[in-house]
């Protein structure tokens, strides 16, 4: 019964969002006020209902209910109930209800947030993030709907939830990763709306600045998070793969960022209009494309969920409605919105330019190696090649070097333009120090390695410039101008610092991790990068719905004992599938991981020991960056009354113009 | 109206990307194995063995027993989560596991095998892909259901998991035994 509830609340959400799509826009057309306020309470059913449709799919994971075919495929009456819960969202149709309920909430948010905007510029907005969500439920409804029963015979268990993503990585990774991704349909729908409203001055980029700076922050932490959860998760060690799916993920961030920096020109300066307005139109596409290449098993990836064509040729035409509708849009009206307002080579503004065009070169050069295959078997009548990690860090890391040294020397840009002596009189000073703080480290840890000592030298170059901006802020002396910025300052300042830290974990694991294969019996001891490791055997333990092989590492330095390693080879009764549960000891300076591999002969087995120097720096990057975006909406202006009425009275003035 | 031409880049751009996909797609429908090699013999082929390149194996030596052909490389991240079933199916089916190591590096694929344990009875380097593009592998990982005489009977793409091996392959399995046991 509360599965028939959960379905039915989903046609009426499906329901909702046609209204959703019609009503304020036909308002819009009408010229009728009362019809475009429509589109809050419309917006609040859409997201009640999915809501109540969520947590029905829900208690039917609770309540074990195995005669729905979705959660008899995902669950187990021997699941613990968080992951229950989670198995919602492991697998293809339930993670596509998250989807649609994090399309609804930020629809929601939409409605409830932007009291500012104009009657007509609201209903817009609303118009066209309704026409959004039709597509989506439609999706979820009739190529994957989780309610589906499997009844008069159904069966009495559970086939459980995939053991990789009984985790808690899993738990967060999805939601966040989704809030960033369907995030992005708001400033896309800003742009639309602009669009279809003629009303192309700079105030959309006002608007739609702190929704994009929100979504691209949990984007952040979503892939950050799903980094870690790769790491401690797949049981060797990596933390990025390149894979279709990452590749997914990556490419909307990418151009997503080029977005948050083209929108605060347009806003600042009315400079890019045009570009800017394509660069939202993008960020939303490359998510869609993500979904269409995750779930329409075109790609083969560790990620991809079950493959059907019918899915595929859903979102395929779904990509094509949306994005070419949008960008035919875009090409019709896009002229209309060209301004002179000149700019110097060394302002501001060419700095994010440049920005824009590295990180637009760098998303398209992911998507050519992620889509490559598919050209190549074209062109080469069905052969076969698949690109992997070797081309994306050969072309990548070159083109993220030089937007690194451009972050660095953009601390002092100003708006129009900036005196040569305040970019660049300093630097040479600058540079020495980060010189030699990279000497230093280098001697210490007698690393000779080229790429170690270029991208170390930059980032900590870029450290420098930060901390020498932060100090000479305002022209005073000691931090007491940095303590005086705006939180869109601090936001950007943070952001950067989290790049330089990113960078910096990301070239120190690469070049300083040891790793060791070995085969160990109990008592056996081995040494790696300082570490020594005992191997004390292996116990079998029980846990709810699994059962392990668990050894017992002690690792110690300099004869005292750090910490008990205890990594697992878990065996889950249901799927009886085997699973690696690495072990790490975890510090701010290096990890210690270790992972269990096969019995081999009599008590022996086989181990893989890591030792990874400033991993943790990789994801402390990604949490600064997402804390930066998350702080600036903290901005006062985005809430100031007066410039929000002066919107609306020029927003007004466009509509007369409009209607006139 | 005047509309500047630029401004359609865009979407041409995008017109082409979904042209890409759309071929892609149709290409990759991996519920399809390409006609012409179901139900005929395995390609000939003469490939070194893994890790002892002096000998080679054949499409001969894969007879006398329904087997799977099981096409793998260190490379492959799903083939990392493919691996427990395949050492289940090994270590407890009646059916004999083949292995080709597809566009892979030798060394990189016996540490692999020692760290994640090996289910192959034999394992075919197939380096540069000649077998793999006789075959019309896609990708890793594929599996290829193959009978006592060597004709192939079936092709997976993807992983083999616990609900591709109930419901799809140890039906096939049962039957093919059963012809052979009736004839």
């Amino acid at each position: 019964m509360i599965i028939e509830l959960g379905h039915f609340a989903l046609i009426l959400a499906l329901a909702m969002s046609c209204c959703l799509a019609v009503l304020p826009g036909f308002g819009v057309y009408l010229g009728r006020p009362a019809l475009m306020r429509t589109g809050g309470s419309l917006a609040a059913g859409m997201f009640v209902f999915t809501l109540v449709s969520f947590v029905c799919l829900a208690q039917g994971f609770i309540g074990d209910d195995f005669s729905v075919a979705y959660v008899a495929r995902n669950s187990n009456s021997a699941l613990p109930v968080y992951y229950k819960i989670s198995a919602v969202w492991g697998a293809h149709e339930g993670s596509f209800l998250l989807w649609c309920l994090v399309m609804s909430s930020w629809t929601l948010a939409v409605a409830m947030f932007s009291q500012q905007l104009t009657d007509d510029m609201r209903a817009r907005v609303l118009t066209v993030l309704g026409s959004v969500s039709i597509g989506f439920y439609l999706f979820l409804i009739f190529t994957s709907n989780p309610f589906d029963r499997t009844l008069p015979f159904f069966p009495s268990e559970g086939a459980d939830l995939n053991p990789l993503l009984q985790d808690f990585g899993l738990i967060v990774h999805p939601p966040l990763l989704y809030i960033g991704y369907v995030g992005l349909s708001v400033p896309f729908a800003f742009a639309i709306a602009s669009l279809s409203s003629g009303q192309l001055d700079a105030a959309w980029a006002r608007w739609s600045r702190p929704w994009t700076n929100v979504a691209w922050a949990f984007l952040t932490l979503g892939i950050t998070l799903g980094s870690w959860w790769a790491y401690y998760e797949l049981g060797w060690g990596g933390w990025w793969f390149w894979d279709a799916v990452e590749n997914a993920s990556f490419m909307p961030w990418l151009i997503a960022t080029a977005l948050v920096h083209s929108l605060a020109a347009t806003e600042k300066r009315g400079v890019f209009r045009s570009w800017t307005v394509l660069l939202a139109i993008f960020a939303f596409s490359f998510s869609l494309l993500g979904a269409f290449l995750v779930r329409s098993g075109v790609l083969t990836s560790v990620h991809a969920f079950a493959v059907d064509p019918e899915r595929g040729v859903f979102i395929l035409w779904y990509l094509i409605i949306v994005i070419g509708g949008s960008l035919l849009l875009y090409g019709i009206r896009a002229g209309q919105m060209s301004v002179n307002v000149g700019f110097g080579w060394l302002s501001r503004e060419s700095f994010i330019l440049a920005n824009n065009l590295i990180l637009t070169v760098s998303a398209i050069t992911v998507l050519l190696g992620t889509i490559y295959p598919l050209i190549y078997e074209w062109f080469s009548s069905g052969q076969k090649i698949s690109v992997g990690p070797p081309y994306f860090n050969m072309v990548f890391v070159p083109l993220m070097l030089p937007l690194i040294a451009l972050m660095a020397l953009s601390s002092f840009s100003r708006w129009r333009r900036t005196a040569t002596e305040v970019l660049f009189g300093k630097q040479p000073i600058r540079l020495l120090i980060s010189g030699l703080v990279c000497l230093i480290f280098c001697l210490l840890t007698s690393t000779w390695n080229l790429w170690f000592q270029v991208v170390s030298l930059i980032s900590i170059w870029l450290i420098v410039n930060l901390l020498a901006d932060a100090r000479y802020r305002q022209g005073g002396r000691g931090f007491a101008g940095f303590l005086k910025q705006t939180p869109s300052y601090y936001g950007m300042w943070l952001g950067h610092i989290g790049i330089a830290v990113s960078a910096l974990g990301i070239v120190t694991t690469v070049v300083m991790s040891e790793e060791l294969d070995l085969l160990m019996s109990p008592g056996d001891k081995t040494q790696i990068a300082g570490y020594d490791l005992r191997f004390e055997g292996v116990e079998r333990v029980n846990g709810p719905n699994y059962s392990a092989d668990r050894g017992i590492i002690a690792v110690s330095r300099q004869g005292r004992l750090i910490e008990m390693l205890y990594p697992e080879k878990r065996l889950y009764s249901a799927s009886q599938s085997v699973m690696t549960e690495a072990d790490i000891s975890v510090s701010f300076w290096r990890d210690v991981y270790v992972a269990l591999g096969e019995p081999i002969g009599n008590q022996a087995w086989s181990v893989r020991v890591h030792v990874k120097p400033l991993v943790r720096w990789i994801w402390l990057g990604g949490i600064l960056i997402a804390i930066g975006g998350f702080t600036t909406i903290l901005d006062k202006r985005y809430r100031r009354l007066k410039m929000a009425r002066q919107l609306q009275s020029r927003a007004e003035t466009s509509v007369q113009a409009s209607l006139a | 109206m005047i509309v500047d031409k630029r401004f359609l880049v865009p979407l041409l751009g995008f017109m082409l990307l979904v042209a890409v996909l759309a071929l892609g797609f149709k290409l990759r429908d991996p519920h399809l194995l390409p006609s012409q090699m179901l139900n005929r013999s395995l390609p000939a082929f003469s490939l070194p063995r893994l890790g002892d390149p002096s000998k080679t194996w054949s499409e001969k030596d894969l007879y006398g027993k329904v087997s799977l052909l099981n096409v793998w490389a260190t490379w492959c991240p799903s083939c990392v989560q493919e691996h427990p079933q395949l050492m289940r199916i090994s270590r407890e089916e009646d059916i004999s596991v083949f292995g080709i190591n597809y566009n892979d590096d030798t060394a990189k694929a016996l540490a692999w095998l020692q760290r994640y344990g090996n289910p192959f009875q034999l394992n075919i380097a197939d380096h540069d892909g000649q077998l793999a593009i006789d075959l019309g592998v896609y990708g890793a990982p594929e599996t290829f259901l193959v009978d006592a005489k060597g004709v192939i009977r079936y092709r997976h793409v993807g992983v083999v998991d616990e609900h591709v091996w109930a419901d799809i392959f140890a039906p096939m399995i049962a039957e093919l035994n059963r012809q052979a046991g009736g004839s």
